[in-house]
């Protein structure tokens, strides 16, 4: 059976967007830094969207998840970050990549297994870290690297510092043992981390209320007595706000915080899905909500942005995404003694 | 002469933790009961007290989380030792050892490093029924990226911990559950460290070569005291690392006795001496002079009832009637 995916929840998040009230007025930003989150968020779409094209012409090999209409989530919240919070996250991890500043040239590069690409192309795309901007990966094991991301917070509680780590991971992950033991344990021992559910309504092809014994994720992190709430997950302030709210939350020694971010893949859960579970129309009415379109229009009425600065930000994109697929097509393959390199330290 | 005392493996273990954490505040321990309780195998007693709950740190029963928070904590530079309470319980965490543990430096180009210790116990013998009484170290010692070491002596233990502990490198310790009376010399006030990845000669022979580790060289050594009464010299080399697996003492051995057996607690089929036994062949052939035995487990979940339990794991009289049979 075909599932439809219920207009009521459009709704809800529509519910969501009225109660957090007018952001855009109430938050005080230089323009330069909505201008900056625009382009981080066309700059995600239009990389993917080339590397859905390479994926195609078969220069990119494995899995593929493309992060398409979530691209707010992890714009808004490397955007609330300090310079010392760590993220980590799962496989769909390109947007995080681009944001926290790994030159599209490296992301690129990595998907088409290069030796310049971020992970030296052995990693791939579910794979991409960087130690120097406190990026601790790209997890491809579902839930698996919710425990890491607790021993990450550890590791800064016993240094007594006041990084936080910020740990993305979408709905399907909290129904595995994994976000269970680390959830828990985040608030045994008052973890500096913050959760962040991306959901995204699907857990692969199995919709959230097929797949989790409680269809708003944020009531698991209740249980385990840790404050959490739901944020609309397409408005990029909506994500910094609640984002920088949490950290300091965090930061000022509470322990750990939940935020669930209510948000939606545009295309299948990697290249090559059938997509059998949904309708287009369902697709097709989140859309009309989609991220960079609702801030674009956003900026544009409050007159915060001139459509000729939007366009030189569409301008500078493309052209960097092109330069990046020239990087990444030119570079050489990774040498054959990489093959046997860091196996081990010693 | 360095001045040595006769020490427990459970007293070994233990100062190599205590020394180590004096030695270096990175290093703290997370488990099960490792703190108030001192330990299961009371390895950590009086820890807590000294150290303080901060770096004696008892977590919920949550092998992943012990695992995973252990790798975490290790990739922002702190050098966590994570108690396993058995290796059984391993497999609760076999993800975080295997595919995250094993793989993270790799696979993100060489930007990781994990200096991460999971201490844990292994081995049957104790009527603890098939879940509770297995030795699965093959199974971990699969895995390149991971680093399998397991200890014969107090000796090697201690000071193979020490150098597990200064390692770069995630590292599975794996003690065994009856040996931790086991006595032996090792040096007073001296700070040693055995290097990870040697294998070593503990009882020089000349008749035949009996390849073991762990358990395997108690066995061993009381195999060897019965052959040596009967004129046999078996020459004992104890792999203390399963990975990287160092073949050198085994080969050079071999080529003087012509002869091997291997000796091991786990199950026979897929093991230690299925690898050592083709490691001999590809390296030594032309110096076999009869079939390479193995002495392992029977290949059965290993039973609750004392004469069953010992009939499934390898005794001294196994041994012995193999080595009769290589000569």
């Amino acid at each position: 059976m075909r599932q439809v995916f219920p207009q009521a929840d459009c709704e809800k998040i529509n519910g969501i967007r009225n109660t957090i009230g007018n952001i855009l007025s109430g938050v005080i930003m230089e323009i330069q830094e909505h201008l900056d989150l625009y382009y981080q968020m066309v700059l995600i779409r239009r990389v993917e969207e080339r590397g859905a094209e390479l994926y195609q012409a078969g220069k990119i090999g494995g899995f593929m998840h493309l992060y398409i209409g979530q691209e707010a989530v992890s714009t808004g919240l490397v955007a609330a970050r300090k310079p010392q919070d760590r993220f980590i996250t799962a496989y769909r991890d390109h947007g995080l990549a681009l944001n926290v500043g790994i030159p599209a040239e490296q992301v690129m590069a990595e998907l088409l297994g290069k030796s310049t690409g971020i992970s030296k192309g052995k990693g791939g795309s579910m794979h991409m870290a960087d130690v120097e901007k406190n990026f601790w990966g790209g997890h491809a094991i579902v839930g698996a690297h919710l425990p890491l991301a607790a021993g990450l917070a550890l590791g800064d509680q016993y240094a007594k510092n006041d990084s936080v780590t910020v740990c993305m991971f979408g709905d399907g992950a909290t129904n595995i043992g994994f976000f269970h033991e680390a959830v828990n344990l985040s608030k045994v021992w008052k973890l500096p981390v913050l959760w962040v559910c991306e959901n995204n309504q699907y857990g692969m092809g199995t919709a959230v209320e097929r797949a989790s014994a409680v269809s708003e994720i944020r009531q698991k992190a209740e249980g385990y007595g840790i404050p959490n709430e739901r944020v609309d997950g397409m408005n990029v302030l909506a994500v910094k706000e609640a984002t920088a709210k949490a950290l300091d939350y965090i930061r000022a020694g509470n322990g750990p915080y939940f935020l669930e971010m209510i948000t939606y893949r545009y295309r299948g859960h990697s290249m090559g899905d059938p997509e059998r579970y949904r309708e287009s129309d369902e697709v097709k009415k989140w859309q009309e909500n989609d991220p960079i379109g609702i801030y674009h229009a956003r900026l544009l009425t409050e007159k915060i942005a001139s459509q000729e600065e939007f366009d030189a930000i569409d301008a500078r994109v493309a052209e960097e995404v092109q330069a990046a697929v020239q990087f990444a097509e030119e570079s050489p393959e990774p040498a054959m003694e990489e093959l046997f390199a860091d196996v081990y330290v010693e | 002469m360095t001045e040595t005392k006769r020490i427990t493996m459970r007293e070994a273990i233990s100062q190599a933790l205590w020394e180590e954490m004096e030695r270096d505040e990175r290093v703290f321990i997370l488990g099960e009961e490792v703190g108030v309780w001192g330990g299961t195998y009371a390895v950590t007693k009086g820890f807590y007290d000294h150290f303080g709950p901060e770096r004696v740190k008892d977590t919920p029963i949550a092998e992943a989380a012990i695992i995973g928070a252990g790798i975490g904590a290790a990739m922002v530079g702190q050098r966590p030792v994570a108690e396993l309470m058995t290796i059984n319980f391993a497999f609760a965490a076999m993800d975080h050892i295997v595919n995250e543990a094993a793989k993270l430096r790799y696979m993100f180009g060489g930007q990781f490093k994990i200096p991460l210790v999971i201490r844990t116990v292994g081995g049957g013998g104790r009527q603890l029924g098939a879940t509770h009484s297995q030795t699965p170290d093959a199974i971990f010692a699969h895995f390149p990226g991971l680093k399998v070491v397991s200890p014969g002596t107090p000796y090697d233990a201690k000071g193979l911990l020490k150098a597990a502990i200064r390692s770069d490198d995630p590292i599975l310790f794996i003690e065994h559950a009856t040996m931790y009376q086991v006595r032996g010399e090792v040096p007073v006030d001296e700070d040693y460290t055995v290097p990870i990845g040697k294998s070593t000669i503990q009882r020089p022979g000349s008749d035949v070569t009996i390849v073991t580790y762990s358990k395997g060289l108690e066995l061993s050594t009381k195999a060897a005291d019965q052959l040596a009464r009967e004129g046999i010299e078996a020459e004992i080399v104890d792999l203390r690392t399963l990975r990287p697996l160092d073949m050198e003492p085994v080969i050079t051995s071999f080529k003087k006795t012509n002869r091997a057996v291997v000796v091991e607690e786990g199950w026979r089929s897929f093991g230690v001496g299925s690898e050592i036994a083709s490691r001999i062949y590809e390296e030594a052939f032309d110096y076999v002079d009869a079939p390479i035995q193995r002495v392992a487990q029977k290949e059965v979940p290993l039973p609750y009832n004392r004469t069953l339990e010992q009939a499934a794991l390898p005794q001294v009289e196994d041994i012995v009637k193999a080595v009769k049979e290589v000569l």
